[in-house]
């Protein structure tokens, strides 16, 4: 634990063999009444979410918003080119039916909406983020390894580095460790 | 709402034998596959790209002939406009269905082998979906001219596609497909990604994945919105990846010629597609296991379930050829049926029974557990399954077309040499790139495959 | 000599200049010709790739002396208004009256002259390519002397001092004459030189017609055939819809006779017996296969049938079985026709053969009916040649003028020519090419083209025709009348002073009205009346039919005797009956190839009085057993870069005794294999009913037989309705049509199409607009034909368009389905679905080294298409735009029905074809379709074709059916 001045306390972080420690952990800190905390999982831990009182993604509406921006560009775009901007008798066809505007109606409705979706799931998520204080963490590693680590953040009214850390020691966390923010 | 982790009534009997073996943990999975990306280059990698790389060469070569000489190079003539360009590009098509199909469709019924092969097959589908990219581009008169194709605006003439054509329908289809497969492949490899960052040893690797992998830190928070966004991506490729071959066997079932013109085309091409998409991943993945050791990874099991789907999809195709021939008969149309006794008794003859040997009747071997679960079988009837649903398309473009209507007009297609050369250019154009992936990257999900030991160990 | 300022605007000044003298060598060495190659698509893009520099010139090269529009072109030349006018073009003694159209001083395409009889408007395959020959790069360019360049000058020093004399071992050779001024040019010379003589030889000659007009009337008469006035036509080995007699005239009015409107009328029937399967016998109602050389017993036998000479006189046992069916139900045919049936042999057969057909016809009372005669001049050719060819042995010719012609490739094997003519003194050659007899001549003058030179041409019915010049000689080219006046000291030199001073009876309005008309005032010949001396005729030995393999020699549709061989249009244009194209084979029957061990594309041998030819055989069903029929014309050696080598060169077998039918022929198969390229591979139908076809019996009790009853399908969406303003369609007449290649090389005049070679032709890549499809029927052994012509068929609902991406082609208002070539991408897709297979596409840069001489053919008005491209027919767009705007300028009138003609239908001989607007009830194209025998190919599948057929319908005799 470095002890420079210019450095101010970010958080304090819980090191957990297993998942199941990890969420037990949780839950006792929200009984406790702690507010600003996070897991740093290497996969996805069911029942995290709810254990850390967070609502569901938003994600599903942009998604369906997207999809919807494309199935309209796209018939705009068969109907204006075909219909408008340059009618052409092609096979004694209308200039635009929905028969034939179908397959490409769908494929752009597909196209736009997993744009957004992507997007949408690394805007939401703040990504990309280059920079964050945990990684100043020597432990940060093992989240994506084989770590399960519980995260206080020091903006938590209840936080205390020490007593927090102690706190994670007593739920069974192997290694605490206080990150700073530089 | 779905999602990656596990509940006890998903893990059922599908579990046993395990996924995961010979006493993997979380670490030594990160260990291991990590590991490929970071060792020191093997000799054989050299040597294998060395060859590839070379018949990627002769590709560009054959394009470039092409680019300045014009169609003649090639065999097709009139009637046979389209041959083995059209054929290897609905081939390469094909053989891009398996990753997406793995990745979402597995993911969406809760198939939990998928994990250890579905990054492997998402890479092999953009790489083959880039193959078959190649061939509708160069196979018109004038390439230079192909931007045509797009709706962009243009002041040479200020024309707008003809949105009635099939062939721009395939146009969106397969640049579609090649955008969503390409979005889902990266979003599954950013957490693993992130793994090899924090793995770097030196700073350039830990800049690269650091960059590629966008800050992913694993929270909770960032899983909550990847989750939903992995399973909308997966309801939406599913759909995707079935139009793709629904809409290019619109090119054929469109059109007014013999043997073209059949409702049953969309649901026969996609389940070829599959059929030929999961052949190559045996393929690929048989090697990759033998020569990466990734037997724990890759279970017989994983083998076995492709083989499985390979057998029923293998089927199905037989059952289309079936049909086919009975609805020729059945509807009466002397056209319709002249076309499939010419294939089966004309001068294609050879490459009609070719292809049901090996689409119809290899496949059925793995009826047998033990073909099923022997590696140079299965190897072996992946490679001939392969070359049974080349022989399909160039049956059914080519036989379709040099006998239709008017007698007068029939003839015959011979391919040349550079019909020959650019398509093994192809084949090393894609396997190139499978090389680079699996050299760079982490060819098996990581984090997927942990979840999936999770689930195990809390199994037990 | 010089003829002051005239010739400063030719090019024989300029290429006298140093530099240009220099710089034409330097890109075309003296021994360009001699290039050497197959026909391959690289050469061909080669192959024009000579005299630059000349084109910019020739451009302005309008001849000096005063020509006429014909009534078509307007007398004051607009810039890029095309003009037209009126000239003639000879095959042999035959004349055929033409309207050739120039653009900008530039001859780019020839039709048929309405006005003349000969042509009625039509012209054929021979005329229609005759223009690529005027800017063939190959041709005799400059005078040489012994191989190397000269001039006139030197020429006429060097004849000034060996034409002194009286003529002693001079002699003339040269084709048959059908040019008045000519004769007087050649009546002067012979007085001029009292001891030379004049030969006159044609590969192809009229020696047989012409000697069995002597044995029945005593005298050579030409006989001329009015099938219009024939019900019955009887013809044995005769083409005279094909490659026999003046054939565009008789075609159309056979034709006319074979067009019927409702059941109730009439058409006549034909009787064809022959060996080679010709167009004639795909026309016929009953078709009998014979040998060539049996036909003579064939005609006693009918003799003998008709009772010619009562029942005590039978020439021959009559015949047997089917034969003696056959010949019976003919017999009783023709009697029942006095005076409207004919009878004619083809001029392959001999000369006693012919006889006894007049002597038929006379008893049939057809003479003065259905044929008439006129007078006729007549020295026997080959054996007038044969005498020549021994004086040359016998050293006695010491100069030798040839004049057009190529008799050391084409005279008969047993003259030996080629090593006699090494005996003579001096050969003076002057002709088109520089071919195999110009390489054995001490002097090679150039022959002017008939487009650049005067003269004048006599029809085979004695109308004459100025041939007016429509550029100035592009080389050193001079006709053979001013070379033979140059030689002869005739008063007049110049072209056009001889044509001019021949014909110096016509007035100046007189002249010009013939110019513009194309046909002079002068009437045809007066008709002769002759009668045939039944006793003579009775006692004439007949010819016993051929031993062994009967040989039959004919002129090749495609390079007649040989003399076409440079002419690629002609070259790729596939036979009508083989689709063969660039060669020429063996044909032979099923059975004979059978018995042989031979199949097509085998090798085989053909010895005969101890000559051998090594030929490629192809089977053509229909063909006669124990006989072979060789086409002449190919094999050339020294000829330019499209024809040399190309085929089997067959005139090693011909000797003078056998000129058209050989016997005694020893055939046995020969190791190798040898690769044809074919336009149509597949000659079955399949059953499908695409040519619909009936017996007039048939028609009369089902009118609508050719409705085929389908499924109507109806589209998914809105019909699109075509009912304003002018709707383009066409009928094509499936009874008229003769399956002549007219309209194809038509097209690819009109439509600047290019030809592939023979590679890429056998890779199915040929460009043709238009396909002659040939489809038999019936026993493989004797079957039937039936030709459709099949070009794009304007589908309403055209599959193609749907389906290109790119949206290149689309439908006009007026009902085409337009390429934008500068469009297309090339995707190929829509030809792909296109149900009639007529889209052609650009697999290579065909024009890539067409060099600037070849491209003054093309039509400005049409585009050269590039690499890459898809095109096809589109109704001579062009013309339909030239037609409005014209229309437009005349107060936006309507136009009128009939005042577009398409290339195919105007140089139709058969008029089978007939275009204009579906919207008009009144036009002709409207009334037809509505006749019950109006169909439309592939119906079925909902396309709409604007082109629709009119169902074929023979007229079999009741008695044979």
């Amino acid at each position: 634990m470095s002890q420079a001045t210019n450095q101010t306390v970010a958080g304090v972080l819980g090191d957990f063999a297993t998942p199941e420690a990890l969420l037990a952990a949780v839950g006792e800190l929200r009984s406790r009444g702690y507010q600003k905390l996070d897991a740093l999982t290497p996969f996805p831990i069911h029942g995290m979410d709810e254990a850390l009182g967070a609502k569901p993604s938003r994600l599903g509406y942009l998604v369906a918003l997207g999809g919807a921006a494309g199935a309209g560009a796209a018939l705009l775009l068969q109907w204006w080119t075909g219909a408008v901007d340059y009618p052409l008798v092609i096979g004694g066809k209308p200039f635009f039916a929905f028969e034939f505007s179908i397959p490409i109606t769908f494929e752009l409705t597909v196209l736009l909406a997993s744009f957004t979706a992507v997007l949408g799931m690394l805007a939401l998520n703040g990504l990309p983020r280059f920079y964050h204080p945990v990684m100043n963490a020597e432990r940060f590693r093992g989240a994506t390894n084989d770590r399960f680590l519980l995260v206080v953040d020091a903006a938590d009214p209840l936080f205390d580095p020490e007593r927090t850390a102690a706190l994670l020691h007593s739920l069974g966390c192997e290694h605490t460790e206080v990150y700073k923010d530089e | 709402m779905a999602d990656l982790a596990i509940r006890p009534q998903d893990i059922d009997a599908e579990l046993n034998p395990p996924l995961v073996t010979g006493g993997l943990t979380y670490a030594s999975i990160t260990e291991k596959i990590s590991a490929i990306t970071e060792s020191k280059t093997p000799r054989a990698w050299y040597i294998a790209i060395g060859v590839t790389g070379a018949l990627t060469a002769v590709l560009g070569l054959m394009i470039a002939y092409l680019v300045f000489t014009g169609i003649g190079v090639w065999g097709n003539n009139s009637p046979v406009g389209w041959a083995w360009d059209i054929t290897n590009f609905v081939f390469w098509i094909g053989i891009g269905h398996a990753g997406t199909l793995i990745s979402a469709i597995l993911f969406l019924f809760r198939q939990r082998w998928r994990t250890s092969i579905n990054r492997a097959a998402e890479a092999m589908t953009l790489f083959a979906v880039a193959c078959a990219g190649i061939f509708p581009l160069i196979h018109v008169g004038r390439p230079w001219r192909a931007y045509w194709l797009f709706p962009i605006p243009n002041t040479d003439l200020n024309m707008w596609q003809n949105f009635r054509s099939p062939l721009l329908w395939d146009v969106f289809a397969v640049s579609t497909y090649a955008t969503v497969s390409a979005l889902f492949w990266y979003v599954g490899l950013i957490p693993d990604l992130a793994t090899l960052r924090d793995r770097a040893r030196n700073k350039i690797r830990q800049w690269i994945f650091g960059i590629l992998s966008l800050g992913w830190r694993g929270s909770a928070h960032h899983w909550k919105h990847y989750e939903m966004a992995y399973l909308i991506l997966a309801g939406l490729s599913t759909p995707l990846v079935l139009s793709v071959h629904t809409i290019v066997s619109f090119d054929f079932a469109v059109s007014v010629i013999p043997g073209w013109h059949t409702t049953i085309f969309p649901p026969y091409f996609v389940a070829g597609a599959i059929f030929s998409g999961f052949a190559m991943v045996i393929t690929l993945m048989v090697i990759a296991r033998q020569t990466l050791h990734l037997e724990d990874l890759i279970t017989m099991k994983h083998l076995e379930n492709m083989c499985k789907v390979i057998l029923a999809t293998g089927s199905i195709v037989g059952y289309a050829y079936a049909v086919e021939f009975f609805t020729a008969f059945f509807s009466g149309n002397p056209y319709e049926r002249f076309t499939f006794i010419n294939r089966a008794v004309g001068p294609y003859a050879w490459a009609v029974w070719t292809m049901f040997t090996c689409n119809v009747f290899a496949p059925q071997l793995f009826w047998f557990k033990k073909i099923r679960t022997s590696i140079p079988a299965m190897f072996a009837i992946s490679i001939v399954v392969n070359i049974g649903m080349w022989f399909e398309r160039f049956v059914i473009i080519v036989t379709s077309l040099h006998r239709d209507y008017l007698p007068a007009s029939w003839g015959y297609f011979r391919p040349t040499a550079i019909d020959v050369l650019t398509f093994a250019g192809s084949i090393g154009l894609f396997l190139t790139l499978f090389l680079l992936f699996a050299r760079f990257l982490p060819i098996i999900a990581v984090s997927e495959v942990k979840s999936v030991l999770h689930a195990q160990e809390s199994g037990h | 000599m010089r003829t002051g300022k005239t010739y400063w605007r030719s090019l024989d000044e300029l290429a006298r200049t140093p530099e240009f003298e220099q710089w034409l060598h330097r890109e075309f060495p003296e021994n360009a010709s001699e290039w050497t190659g197959k026909a391959s698509r690289r050469n061909l893009l080669k192959l024009m790739a000579a005299s630059f520099g000349l084109a910019g010139l020739v451009a302005c090269r309008r001849p000096v002396e005063r020509i006429l529009p014909a009534a078509k072109g307007v007398e004051e030349y607009v810039p890029g208004n095309p003009m037209y006018y009126a000239t003639a073009f000879s095959l042999g003694a035959a004349a055929y009256g033409l309207h050739v159209e120039a653009h900008d001083g530039r001859p780019t395409k020839i039709e048929g002259n309405p006005q003349h009889p000969a042509s009625r408007g039509a012209a054929g395959s021979f005329a229609q390519a005759s223009i690529l020959g005027l800017y063939d790069p190959d041709r005799a360019k400059w005078v040489r002397k012994d191989g190397r360049r000269s001039s006139w000058e030197e020429f006429e020093k060097f004849a000034a001092g060996r034409f002194a004399g009286q003529g002693a071992g001079l002699r003339f050779l040269s084709g048959e004459i059908g040019s008045p001024s000519l004769e007087a040019v050649k009546k002067h010379a012979l007085q001029r030189f009292p001891q030379a003589r004049w030969v006159e030889f044609e590969p192809v000659s009229q020696d047989e017609p012409m000697a069995g007009a002597q044995l029945a009337f005593g005298q050579p008469v030409r006989a001329h055939y009015h099938f219009e006035k024939a019900d019955v036509i009887l013809a044995l080995d005769c083409d005279f819809l094909g490659l026999d007699a003046p054939t565009l005239s008789y075609t159309r009015e056979f034709a006319r006779r074979r067009k019927i409107g409702t059941p109730q009328d009439r058409m006549n029937r034909l009787y064809v017996a022959e060996a080679n399967y010709s167009l004639t016998g795909a026309a016929a109602d009953h078709r009998l296969r014979l040998r060539a050389s049996e036909v003579a017993a064939l005609l006693a036998e009918l003799a003998a049938e008709l009772k010619v000479f009562g029942e005590t006189l039978r020439v021959l046992p009559a015949a047997s079985g089917a034969r003696r069916k056959w010949l019976a139900a003919v017999a009783r045919d023709l009697a029942a026709h006095k005076g409207r049936c004919l009878v004619l042999a083809g001029p392959r057969q001999p000369a006693v053969v012919h006889a006894w057909v007049h002597l038929i016809n006379q008893l049939l009372g057809n003479a003065g009916a259905t044929v008439t005669y006129t007078a006729a001049t007549w020295t026997p050719q080959t054996q007038a040649l044969k005498e020549l060819a021994s004086e040359m042995a016998a050293g006695q010719v010491s100069t030798l003028v040839i004049l057009g012609g190529n008799p050391v490739y084409n005279a008969p094997a047993d003259l030996d020519f080629a090593s006699h003519i090494k005996k003579v003194e001096c050969v003076i050659r002057h002709g088109l090419e520089e071919d195999e007899t110009a390489a054995l001549a001490h002097w090679t003058l150039p022959e002017a083209h008939y487009l650049e030179t005067w003269g004048d041409a006599r029809a085979w019915d004695g109308t004459c025709s100025i041939q007016q010049p429509l550029v100035a000689p592009i080389y050193e080219g001079r006709s053979a009348a001013e070379v033979v006046a140059l030689l002869s000291g005739y008063p007049h030199r110049r072209a056009y002073d001889i044509v001019r001073n021949f014909w110096s009876a016509l007035s100046e309005p007189q002249w010009r009205k013939a110019l513009h008309d194309g046909v002079t005032p002068t009437p045809p010949s007066a008709e002769l009346k002759v009668t045939a001396d039944a006793r003579r005729i009775q006692g004439l030995p007949l010819p016993p039919p051929a031993t062994g393999v009967e040989i039959n020699f004919q002129p090749d549709a495609g390079v007649w005797d040989g003399r076409f061989a440079n002419n690629g249009w002609l070259q790729e244009a596939p036979d009508p009956m083989t689709k063969l194209t660039w060669d020429n084979a063996a044909l032979l029957s099923p059975a004979t190839a059978r018995s042989l061990g031979v199949n097509t594309g085998d090798m085989i041998s053909i010895q005969r009085e101890g000559r051998e030819l090594k030929i490629p055989a192809m089977i053509l069903p229909g063909h006669a057993d124990n006989s072979i029929t060789l086409p002449l014309g190919y094999g050339r050696t020294r000829c330019g870069r499209v024809g040399r080598g190309v085929g089997h060169n067959v005139y090693p077998l011909r000797t003078s005794g056998a000129m058209s039918i050989a016997a005694g022929g020893k055939v046995s198969k020969a190791p190798g294999r040898y690769k044809f390229s074919l336009t149509q591979d597949h000659h079955s139908m399949e059953g499908r009913p695409i040519v619909r076809e009936a017996t007039l019996e048939e028609y009369r009790k089902h009118p609508h037989f050719a409705h085929e009853p389908h499924q109507e399908l109806f589209s998914l969406y809105p019909e699109h309705s075509y009912d304003k303003g002018n709707q383009w369609g066409m009928v094509v007449d499936l009874n008229a049509c003769i399956g002549c290649n007219a309209c194809l090389l038509a097209c690819q005049a009109e439509n600047n199409i290019p030809i592939v070679g023979k590679k890429e032709v056998a890779r199915g890549r040929e460009m043709h607009w238009i396909r002659l499809d040939r489809y038999f029927s019936g026993p493989e052994e004797d079957p039937e034909v039936v030709y459709q012509p099949m070009a794009c068929q304007q589908c309403e609902n055209a599959p193609c368009e749907n389906v290109c991406p790119v949206a290149a082609t689309a439908h006009s208002p007026e009902g085409l389905n337009e390429m934008a070539y500068n469009r297309c991408i090339g995707t190929r897709y829509c030809a792909n679905n296109c149900p009639y297979k007529v889209r052609r596409f650009n697999f290579l840069e065909w024009h890539k080294d067409i060099d600037q001489l070849q491209r003054m053919q093309f039509n400005p008005d049409v585009t050269v298409r590039m690499r890459g491209v898809m095109e096809k027919c589109n109704y001579c767009v062009q013309r339909i735009q030239e037609a409005k705007i014209k229309a437009k300028a005349e107060g936006r009138r309507p136009i009128r029905d009939g005042e577009i003609l398409t290339a195919c239908q105007q140089t139709c001989p058969a008029e089978a074809i007939v275009f204009g607007n579906i919207n008009d009830p009144n036009s002709k194209v409207s009334q037809l379709r509505k006749q019950d025998r109006n169909y439309a190919v592939l119906a079925e599948l909902n396309v709409k074709p604007r082109t629709t057929y009119l169902a074929k319908v023979r007229n079999p005799n009741p008695e044979l059916v």
